[in-house]
């Protein structure tokens, strides 16, 4: 049997009583690559993941991992490891035991699955504390051997449920690269379930955007953040200003809208319905910031200062605008000790039409 | 500073008189009077082994014959091993369905006060209650009887061992039920989920992750049915219709004889027995994780 990890979603729908979880989802994540289901808390993530592990069952729809039909075999018939969120060790065995539980439910003896359990606990460099209880394990150490746990059973996809929550902001960068350095030495598809969009956008090969039981966006990192497929996920990903305005008229492939009060802005693309709400978003890092103008023109509006937050590298200003909920503009350290801008003032505010997004 | 430390000794002293004087005091008294002799009339305050000396009278010599107090020892024993395990497996059962099968918590609750009614009443006529329904013109036999399952009423359901025993474990299942429970408390349902999908069929988690984390709540349980079963005289005695010995009835009949420095002997005995038992269960089990 070719074990590659190739995990196929089709149609799945998940519901709760009259609750729908999922929508009717159609989800292929290819073999061998670093999967992340992001998104708000009851977007459905966790559903899918744990559909997926079989510890939920499937109100509609097909899994289908390597070609075989899921939907009626158990967590342990599956080619499937699962990582619990609090990692779920057994606080009555050490960590040798722990790694090895799976291995003694199959009925393997003593010697060999101990043995294949070291090997596992030298993969994930805790060699040293075979006989340490996870109570005397820090939380980075008791993530490993949960990793450890889930990878004895040489699964075909790993799953993790939110598995850097519980960590402190250090220990989950350091993990993280753990994390993606084994995932790239195993070779192993891994689904990894989070809210932290920063956290997708390190780790994946793919990302999943998910709200409301329905999938936003599938894609590589680099195009969900540059190519937003729908205004949440311009919203969710951060980073982003989202404008509304009204399409009034068309010219060379570009169209013009106009906002409530003065401004106006243009769209590298033609719009058909003229009349109609537009919603478009623009990064924060592309837009300039000026001395204040008497007149605007297109992609150029007045705004007024609302806060401005050191970050170190960069500087984070919040203005007011007229057609956007909030501004957020960033600049790098340079440019903003080049043009310091104190709160309370007015400026302009202005970007290329290029850099406009439209959904 | 003096000023803290003597209200440091003030808040403490509660407990400790009252300690004093319900336990320690008795003890020491106890242990002083078991050191007494005594004639048919009065106590003679002396140091003596005599009492020691008349429990295990001939208990060597006898040997393979059992003595009076070997043979009283090892009745009481029975008793104890099997009400512990009938109480252990019962207490087990429902702690685990409380725990485990019970959704919600209100019904958790209700089920759990559900248990305790029993108890809203005195232990004694929960005892005796039983006398009506398992006597010879009782509910069960005249049930039986009419049924035509028997001929001639059951005389073993009363005044012999069964009615003991099925008097301890109903009187006391809950003292197994309540550490268990609460063990079971502290096992998160990750850890099962974790073991699901391991590959452990439910039967594998029961004994390779419930009972393992369970294992405090049980030694706990077990104590306090042990320790009440050996200084029992009461339940023994009514439910075994004064036939069945125990040494709680020894103890009890020689203070109504007012041979209270024997009595005192058979106490202490009594309690370093009970003492031992609970040692080597404490060596077993690491019960300070449940305190």
């Amino acid at each position: 049997m070719n074990h590659t990890g190739e995990c196929k979603l089709i149609n799945l729908s998940k519901y709760y009583g009259g609750n729908v979880a999922l929508k009717k989802i159609d989800l292929t994540i290819p073999a061998g690559q670093y999967c992340c289901l992001v998104g708000p808390s009851g977007c459905g993530k966790t559903s899918t993941l744990r559909m997926i592990a079989g510890h939920e069952v499937v109100s509609d729809g097909e899994i289908i991992i390597d070609n075989l039909l899921m939907n009626n075999l158990g967590p342990a018939e599956r080619p499937t490891a699962m990582m619990f969120q609090d990692y779920a060790l057994f606080p009555h065995l050490n960590c040798l035991d722990n790694v090895a539980f799976s291995l003694k439910m199959r009925g393997m003896k003593k010697k060999e699955r101990h043995e294949q359990a070291r090997s596992l606990l030298e993969l994930v460099h805790m060699e040293g504390y075979v006989k340490r209880f996870p109570n005397q394990l820090s939380g980075g150490q008791q993530q490993r051997i949960a990793l450890a746990r889930a990878l004895v059973t040489n699964p075909s996809v790993l799953l993790l449920d939110e598995p850097l929550s519980a960590l402190d902001p250090f220990l989950r960068i350091r993990m993280r690269d753990e994390l993606k350095r084994l995932q790239q030495e195993l070779k192993m598809t891994f689904v990894h379930v989070t809210h932290s969009q920063e956290e997708a956008m390190a780790l994946a090969d793919i990302v999943v955007v998910m709200n409301l039981g329905l999938i936003e966006q599938v894609d590589i990192p680099p195009k969900v953040y540059n190519h937003p497929a729908t205004e949440f996920v311009a919203r969710f990903i951060g980073g982003h200003n989202i404008f509304a305005s009204k399409a009034v008229s068309n010219k060379n492939n570009n169209c013009t809208l106009h906002g409530t009060g003065q401004c106006q802005y243009l769209l590298p693309t033609k719009i058909n319905e003229l009349g109609s709400q537009i919603v478009f978003s623009v990064r924060s890092d592309k837009i300039n910031l000026s001395p204040m103008k008497n007149k605007f023109g297109l992609n150029e509006i007045p705004c007024l200062v609302r806060s401005v937050e050191y970050q170190g590298a960069w500087t984070k200003i919040v203005l007011d605008a007229e057609d956007a909920e909030e501004l957020i503009v960033t600049l790098s350290e340079d440019d903003f000790n080049a043009n310091p801008i104190k709160i309370g003032e007015s400026i302009t505010a202005s970007w290329n039409k290029l850099d406009v997004i439209h959904f | 500073m003096v000023k803290s430390k003597v209200i440091s000794i003030l808040q403490v002293s509660p407990l400790i008189i009252i300690f004093i004087f319900f336990f320690i005091a008795p003890l020491i008294l106890t242990v002083t009077v078991s050191f007494w002799d005594y004639s048919d009339y009065a106590l003679i305050p002396d140091f003596t082994f005599r009492n020691y000396h008349e429990i295990f009278e001939d208990c060597m010599i006898d040997l393979p014959d059992l003595c009076v107090t070997f043979k009283t020892y090892l009745s009481t024993l029975k008793f104890c091993i099997i009400v512990w395990i009938l109480t252990l497996v019962i207490g087990f059962t429902i702690a685990y369905f409380l725990r485990f099968e019970v959704k919600t918590m209100t019904v958790q609750i209700v089920l759990f006060l559900l248990c305790t009614i029993p108890f809203w009443t005195s232990n004694v006529i929960r005892m005796i209650s039983w006398i009506p329904l398992l006597g010879r013109n009782g509910l069960v036999n005249n049930f039986l009887l009419n049924i035509g399952l028997i001929n001639q009423p059951l005389e073993w359901l009363l005044y012999s061992d069964f009615s003991v025993i099925l008097s301890f474990v109903y009187l006391y299942t809950l003292f197994m039920i309540v550490p268990i429970f609460n063990s079971m408390l502290r096992i998160d349902e990750s850890l099962l989920e974790a073991a699901y999908d391991s590959g452990a069929s439910g039967f594998q988690t029961l004994v390779n992750v419930i009972i393992p984390l369970c294992k405090p709540g049980i030694a706990i349980g077990s104590i306090f049915v042990i320790t009440i079963i050996m200084g029992d005289f009461i339940t023994i005695g009514v439910m075994g219709g004064q036939q069945i010995a125990s040494v709680g009835k020894i103890i009890h009949v020689e203070m109504q004889y007012l041979q209270f420095p024997a009595a005192a002997a058979n106490a202490v005995i009594l309690l370093v027995v009970v003492l031992l038992i609970i040692y080597v269960l404490t060596k077993i089990v690491d019960i300070r994780k449940e305190l």
